[in-house]
C-alpha cells in the first residue's frame, strides 16, 4: 500500500471503513497500481479477500505485493487470501464436465446469460466462516478487471447485476467492501464500456480516476488522480467532495503533489 | 421592523416571519408542492456527479407529512439505507417493496418478490385503498436496464392514470409517480419516451458545489413552463432553497492544500539586492528614445565618413558592370 495514497484518502489499514463500493477507473492511462494498493492495503488491514484476477497470473501479484509488503503465497496459504486466477482456471472449463459449475461458466455458453456461477463463487469465499478460526476484520472483494468481462462477450446489464448482487451480499449483508477496475475507453466509442462505468459510478461510494496527462507523456509526471467522494453519511449532509493531484510511479511507492508542483518542474 | 430568523426543518408551515423568511418558506412549498400537485409522472434526471436521490427523498418526505402512502420500489440501494434519515413519522408510512437484494431470483430462497420486476411493477398498479397514493421508483434505470423500453412505459402509463380506469364508481385520488433515471446510461430514445410520459421534468446540475434543477412543467392543456431553482437539501431531507447561483466571490480556501511559496526551495536566485536593483534602475535601455539622442540624430554629424560598404567578392560570383535595369523601357 501506498502511505500517501491513504494520506490523501484520509484512511489507515486500522481505520478501514465498511459497507462501501470503491471504484477505479483509469483512462489513457494504467491504473493497475490502485489495485495493488488496496491489496495490500486490506491484506494488512487483516481483512479476508478474495481477489478476482482475470489480467494477470498470481506470481505477478505476488511480485509486486513483495515489493509493498505483504506475501500472497502466505496469506493463500493460511486462508485470508481467496484467488482466482482467471489466466489458469479458464483453461479447466473446457476440461471439466459440464454438470459441476465453474465460476467462469460463461466462456463455455454460446449465448453468455449471466454472471451467477462466479456470485456464487464469491459468496462462498468470502461467507464468514463456522469454526472459531482467526476472526478477519471485515470481507473484501476486489476485481481486476471487469472490462476485460465485457471483452469476452458479458454483456453490460449482466457485468452490473453482477456487481449489484456482490454489493447486496458483501457490502449490506456482510458489511465487507468491494474494489474493481474498469477501463475508459474515452474517445472510442464504446457503449457497453460506458453503460458499465456509469453505472458503476452511480453505485459507488468513491471513485478514483487515474488519468494520463492532456499533454501527453511525461517522465517525471505520470498521470493525473482524481477522488471524488460520493454518497456521504446522511448525517453531515456533505456535499460531495472532489480532489485531483498528480503522480509519479516509482520503484517501491508512488507519490503524490497537488498539480503543477513536482519537484522535478520547480 | 421584524426581525428576521432562521427556518427549521419542518416548522416552516407555521412560522409568522419577516418578508424573506416567509418568501423562502412560500417558495419551498412552491417548488415540492408544485411538483406533487400534478399527478402522474416526475421524472427525476441526475448524473454522476449531481446525484438525484436525495431530493427523490425530499419528496418523499413532503409525502408522508401530507398524509399519503409511499410505495418505494427499491431496486439500487437496500432498504436500511434508503430508510436512513427519515424520521419514525415518515417511516410509518413508507412501504418498501425490495427489489435489491434478490432481484433475479438469484438464491432461490423463495424470498424474493415472485415474477419478477415486472410483475413487482404491475403489482402497484393494482390499489386496494382508495386514498392517496405516491409510488416511488428507485431507479427507473435500473428498470430501463432490464425490461424492454416498451414495457416499461406502457406499465408507468397505466400507473399513472389509475384514476381513469372504467367500472370504478368511487373517484380515485391522483397517484402521484416519482421516477429517478440516471441520465448517462441511456440513449436518446429511452429518455425521450420517458420524458413525454413525464408530467414535470427535473433536471439536476450544479456549480461550484451548489446544486440547481432545471424543471419542466407539462401542465395538460397549458404551455410547457421552464424554471431553474438552485437549492441545498438538509440532513433530514428537507429542502433550503438560495436565491441564485453562487457568487463568483465566495472562495473557500480548501484546508487540505496550503498554499505552497514555489520559490522557497529553488537552485537559482530569483530575488535582487539592493544594489543590483539599483543598478537595473538606473540601467537606460538601448531604444529609449533621451534628449540625448534626439540631438544626435538631429545634427549631421560626419556620419557618411563612418558608414562604408566593404565588398569581397567570393570565387564564384559573377561580376557584370552593366546595370540590370538598362533595357526597361520605363
Amino acid at each position: 500500500m501506498f502511505p500517501e495514497l491513504n494520506h490523501l484518502l484520509n484512511t489507515t489499514p486500522d481505520r478501514a471503513e465498511q459497507g462501501k463500493l470503491t471504484l477505479l477507473c483509469d483512462a489513457k492511462t494504467d491504473g493497475s497500481f490502485l489495485v495493488h494498493h488496496f491489496l495490500s492495503f486490506y491484506l494488512k488491514a487483516n481483512c479476508k479477500v478474495c481477489f478476482v484476477a482475470l489480467i494477470q497470473s498470481f506470481s505477478h501479484y505476488n511480485i509486486v505485493g513483495q515489493k509493498l509488503g505483504v506475501s500472497l503465497t502466505t496469506a493463500r496459504e493460511r486462508g485470508q487470501l481467496v484467488f482466482l486466477e482467471g489466466l489458469k482456471s479458464s483453461v479447466d472449463v473446457f476440461f471439466r464436465s459440464q454438470e459441476e459449475p465453474h465460476p467462469l461458466q460463461f466462456l463455455r455458453e454460446a449465448n453468455t446469460g449471466n454472471l451467477q456461477p462466479l456470485f456464487e463463487f464469491v459468496r462462498e469465499a468470502l461467507k464468514p466462516g463456522d469454526n472459531a478460526e482467526a476472526a478477519w476484520r471485515c470481507p473484501v472483494l476486489l476485481v481486476d478487471d471487469l472490462s476485460v468481462l465485457l471483452s469476452l462477450g458479458v454483456g453490460a446489464v449482466a457485468v452490473l447485476d453482477f456487481i449489484h448482487y456482490c454489493r447486496a451480499t458483501v457490502c449490506c449483508e456482510l458489511k465487507g467492501n468491494i474494489v474493481t477496475l474498469v477501463h475508459d475507453s474515452g474517445d472510442a466509442e464504446d457503449e457497453e464500456n460506458d453503460v458499465l462505468l456509469n453505472g458503476l459510478s452511480h453505485q459507488s461510494h468513491l471513485i478514483l480516476r487515474a488519468e494520463g496527462l492532456a499533454t501527453g507523456f511525461c517522465r517525471d509526471v505520470h498521470g493525473q488522480l482524481r477522488i471524488l467522494w460520493r454518497r456521504p453519511s446522511q448525517l453531515t449532509a456533505q456535499r460531495d467532495r472532489s480532489l485531483t493531484y498528480q503522480y509519479k510511479i516509482q520503484d517501491k511507492s508512488v507519490s503524490f503533489f497537488a498539480k503543477g508542483m513536482s519537484p522535478a518542474v520547480l | 421592523m421584524p426581525r428576521p430568523f432562521h427556518l427549521e426543518g419542518a416548522e416552516q408551515l407555521s412560522v409568522t416571519p419577516s418578508e424573506s423568511v416567509r418568501r423562502g418558506a412560500e417558495r419551498e412549498l412552491e417548488m415540492l408542492e408544485s411538483l406533487l400537485a400534478l399527478g402522474g409522472l416526475v421524472l427525476l434526471r441526475d448524473s454522476v456527479e449531481w446525484e438525484g436521490r436525495s431530493l427523490l427523498k425530499a419528496l418523499i418526505k413532503k409525502s408522508a407529512a401530507c398524509g399519503e402512502q409511499v410505495h418505494i420500489l427499491g431496486c439500487e440501494v437496500s432498504e436500511e439505507e434508503f430508510r436512513e434519515g427519515f424520521d419514525s413519522h415518515v417511516n410509518s408510512r413508507l412501504v418498501y417493496h425490495d427489489l435489491f437484494r434478490d432481484p433475479l431470483n438469484w438464491s432461490k430462497t423463495g424470498e424474493a418478490l415472485p415474477e419478477g420486476p415486472l410483475g413487482a411493477l404491475r403489482a402497484m398498479c393494482r390499489r386496494t385503498n382508495p386514498g392517496p397514493v405516491t409510488i416511488a421508483l428507485d431507479s427507473l434505470s435500473w428498470l430501463l436496464l432490464h425490461l424492454p423500453c416498451t414495457t416499461l412505459c406502457q406499465t408507468l402509463h397505466a400507473l399513472s392514470h389509475q384514476d381513469s380506469c372504467p367500472g370504478n364508481s368511487t373517484p380515485v385520488e391522483p397517484v402521484h409517480v416519482l421516477g429517478l433515471l440516471h441520465e448517462e446510461l441511456h440513449g436518446p430514445g429511452p429518455v425521450g419516451a420517458l420524458s413525454s410520459l413525464a408530467q414535470a421534468e427535473v433536471t439536476l446540475s450544479g456549480a461550484m458545489g451548489q446544486a440547481s434543477a432545471h424543471i419542466l412543467y407539462r401542465r395538460p392543456r397549458q404551455r410547457p413552463t421552464h424554471q431553474t431553482q438552485w437549492f441545498s437539501i438538509l440532513p433530514d431531507f428537507s429542502l433550503d432553497l438560495q436565491r441564485g447561483p453562487p457568487l463568483e466571490l465566495q472562495r473557500h480556501p480548501d484546508p487540505h492544500t496550503p498554499p505552497v511559496d514555489p520559490t522557497t526551495q529553488l537552485t537559482f536566485n530569483l530575488h535582487l539586492s539592493k544594489e543590483e536593483k539599483e543598478a537595473k534602475d538606473s540601467l537606460t535601455l538601448p531604444f529609449q528614445f533621451s534628449s540625448e539622442k534626439q540631438q544626435a540624430l538631429l545634427r549631421p554629424g560626419p556620419s557618411q565618413a563612418t558608414s562604408r560598404i566593404f565588398y569581397e567578392p567570393d570565387a564564384y560570383d559573377d561580376l557584370d558592370q552593366e546595370d540590370p535595369d538598362d533595357d526597361l523601357d520605363v
